[in-house]
């Protein structure tokens, strides 16, 4: 469903005035019993968008969305490619590659990426990193760490790691033994379990349709 | 101290002033910690790193106004429904539960700090999401004690068979404040819907609940201090909540352009937000219009210099620094830098910091010498300008930071961790964390003089007062 925002903005603010406008005819605009309307019915009417939009939202952006993927494109190919129409980058999604050499079922990718995710909140990323462009700015953004290119052509032969799944897991169990700035990241004690499982919920969370941020990541032609 | 004629809810009240009080110093020694390890990576690297002092410094804050704000109702609440507050030893026990509660968490941040991912160190080490990384029993305890505010406020209202204006939109308000945290107490492993319920809180509780709580606190205040008619302020009041719900609840959505949030979010979270320093320009009119009008003179000189400072921080903290990177256009390259902390300083100590010193000076004047004909110190000026002084050196030199990172890091760069190590070690970007270091020692140095000024402002007055009594 497409809400247009120009419709419902005017819609918003034409609502509350004229509810206004109603509810206080009698009294001038300066008069307390004027503003208290105001404040009631703006409160209102603009609670009810948000609820309304809050549904809405939550439909889109339901795992399995055409905005948020099915877990189990962890399997699969990402890539970004620019949409020159919206001026943006959008997430492509390619063929299956498997991911830690096997292929995942839904329910698999599933428990892997909410282990994931359960690891970066217990660990505190977000108070050094910003993922989705929030969190912290100690550290570098995540939204599309999976894509970066600094895991092929460094950590791997850091590591000396043949994949980029298998090199990822490794370098977040060891930050401190491999450096790639006078500020690294603290050895968080993550077991190999939790350090996949964080690589899964990465690479996971960066094909989410975003609207384009972070702009022309890694130079996305 | 004479304390003769003070409501027991007004005692209660400095109980919660001199705690936040503690915890501002706390919050700043852990920011300062932070700041530094911006300078030297290795201090206390692997011991007590960045993220711990940040988590600290950030949550540090969220207490600390907390405790202020309720402090704030505590104390002028007997006054504006003119009876004792119900349920007193239910406020005290819900003081010394929280402060207990704080004291765990705090432990637990600084001695464990980080467990294994599971359920478990979400209930009981950390939540691990910023601003609201309280463990989930720490989180039901402050909707607990925000309940018990809640009916104590209401009970008050009840008994009192007088419900102001004031009283009506602060326990609007608290409804909003009690119920909206608990929007954060879920857990998926969806980040855009975990995101999207985050910003409740993070936006709805601080940027609209808090702005109305610090609004009902600063009306009550400003009718005690200037006079104000209760006809004015109450119409103000109505006014700001007026824009600040009006524009607030959907001016959310700025914080839905990335999220993976639908577009429509772009253009409504676009326009809303833009509208969203209206009721602060309102604000700005009003105290200076007041402020006009009295000449700049009251009995409490500090506490009208703090309430000016309110309406200008909140304006320029949250307004100027938040509409300058509120239109999508420029967020889509602004977003995720430094510039956010730059507006996130400003606007707490403008809106919020400011607002309950007010009411802690005026409490002291109360406390220390109610009959004094002018409360006054020679250090409360030097507090004011060093510390306005200070966080504004913090924020400048955090925005030169931040435009740094939009420039190279964002928009040149591509966002990627080259480019991110690129903008962090850009001369720009260096220079701007060791102002804010500087900047953040000498804040450091005005809260002490701050805290030394609250500590003894009308003490020493006695003598004076004395002496002019003898010469007259």
């Amino acid at each position: 469903m497409e809400i247009g925002w120009i419709e419902t903005t005017i819609g918003a603010l034409f609502a509350t005035v004229v509810l206004t406008l109603w509810l206080s005819r009698g009294s001038g605009w300066l008069e307390p019993r004027f503003w208290r309307n105001a404040a009631v019915v703006s409160s209102l009417i603009m609670s009810g968008i948000l609820v309304y939009l809050t549904i809405d939202s939550l439909n889109q952006i339901r795992e399995g969305s055409a905005r948020v993927p099915a877990y189990a494109v962890i399997n699969r190919e990402i890539g970004l490619k620019r949409d020159y129409e919206k001026r943006r980058d959008l997430p492509v999604i390619g063929e299956e590659t498997g991911f830690f050499g096997r292929v995942w079922s839904e329910a698999e990718a599933y428990s892997l990426v909410n282990k994931g995710k359960m690891t970066l909140q217990s660990r505190n990323c977000m108070d050094c990193h910003t993922l989705l462009g929030n969190g912290a700015y100690f550290a570098p953004d995540l939204t599309r760490a999976w894509l970066d290119p600094k895991w092929e052509t460094m950590v791997k032969s850091m590591t000396g790691k043949a994949t980029k799944e298998e090199a990822m897991a490794e370098w977040l169990q060891h930050p401190d033994r491999y450096p790639t700035f006078s500020r690294r990241m603290p050895n968080l004690g993550l077991s190999e379990e939790e350090a996949k499982a964080l690589v899964a919920f990465l690479k996971w969370m960066s094909a989410i349709d975003t609207n384009g941020f972070p702009d022309r990541f890694a130079g996305v032609q | 101290m004479p304390q003769g004629k003070l409501y027991e809810s007004q005692k209660l009240a400095l109980w919660y002033f001199w705690v936040a009080l503690a915890l501002f110093g706390a919050q700043v020694l852990f920011g300062l910690l932070a700041a530094w390890q911006y300078l030297d990576p290795n201090f206390l690297y692997g011991k007590l790193n960045f993220m711990t002092n940040r988590m600290l410094h950030v949550n540090a804050m969220i207490v600390w106004l907390l405790l202020g704000f309720m402090g704030g109702v505590y104390w002028f609440l007997p006054l504006e429904l003119e009876r004792e507050v119900v349920g007193i030893r239910l406020a005290r026990l819900a003081f010394f539960t929280l402060i207990a509660a704080v004291g765990v968490v705090v432990l637990v941040y600084l001695l464990v700090q980080y467990g294994p991912g599971n359920a478990l160190t979400l209930w009981f080490i950390t939540e691990g999401r910023e601003y609201i990384e309280a463990p989930r029993w720490a989180d039901i305890g402050i909707v607990a004690v925000m309940a018990i505010f809640l009916y104590n406020v209401v009970a008050t209202a009840l008994k009192a068979k007088r419900i102001t204006g004031v009283a009506a939109v602060l326990m609007f308000d608290l409804v909003a404040l009690a119920g909206l945290y608990t929007a954060g107490m879920h857990y998926t492993p969806n980040i855009s819907m975990d995101q999207y319920f985050w910003w409740w809180v993070v936006h709805l509780w601080v940027e609209a609940t808090w702005e109305v709580l610090a609004g009902s606190i600063m009306a009550m205040a400003l009718m005690h201090l200037l006079g104000t008619p209760r006809r004015i302020v109450e119409t103000w009041l109505y006014l700001e909540v007026a824009l600040v719900f009006g524009t607030g609840i959907l001016g959310l959505g700025h914080h839905y352009f990335w999220i993976g949030t639908p577009e429509y979010w772009l253009g409504l979270g676009g326009f809303f937000s833009a509208l969203e320093p209206i009721p602060l320009v309102a604000m700005v009119v009003h105290a200076v219009y007041d402020a006009g009008v009295h000449r700049m003179q009251t009995v409490n000189q500090p506490a009208l210099f703090w309430a000016i400072a309110q309406a200008f921080g909140n304006f320029v903290g949250a307004g100027v620094w938040g509409f300058m990177q509120t239109l999508p256009q420029i967020n889509l390259y602004s977003h995720g830098t430094q510039l956010a902390p730059a507006h996130g300083h400003l606007a707490f100590f403008g809106a919020y910091v400011t607002a309950i010193l007010t009411v802690i000076y005026m409490a002291l004047h109360q406390v220390r010498r109610p009959e004094l004909p002018k409360f006054d110190s020679k250090l409360w000026k030097w507090a004011f300008v060093l510390m306005v002084v200070g966080i504004f050196g913090m924020s400048a030199a955090m925005t030169v930071a931040g435009f740094t990172q939009t420039m190279v890091e964002r928009a040149i760069g591509g966002s990627t961790w080259q480019a991110y190590i690129e903008a962090q070690t850009h001369p720009w970007f260096q220079n701007g964390m060791v102002w804010r270091f500087i900047f953040g020692v000498f804040f450091l140095v005005s809260y002490l003089v701050l805290l030394w000024d609250l500590l003894t402002i009308g003490k020493g007055q006695a003598h004076a007062s004395k002496g002019v009594g003898a010469h007259d």
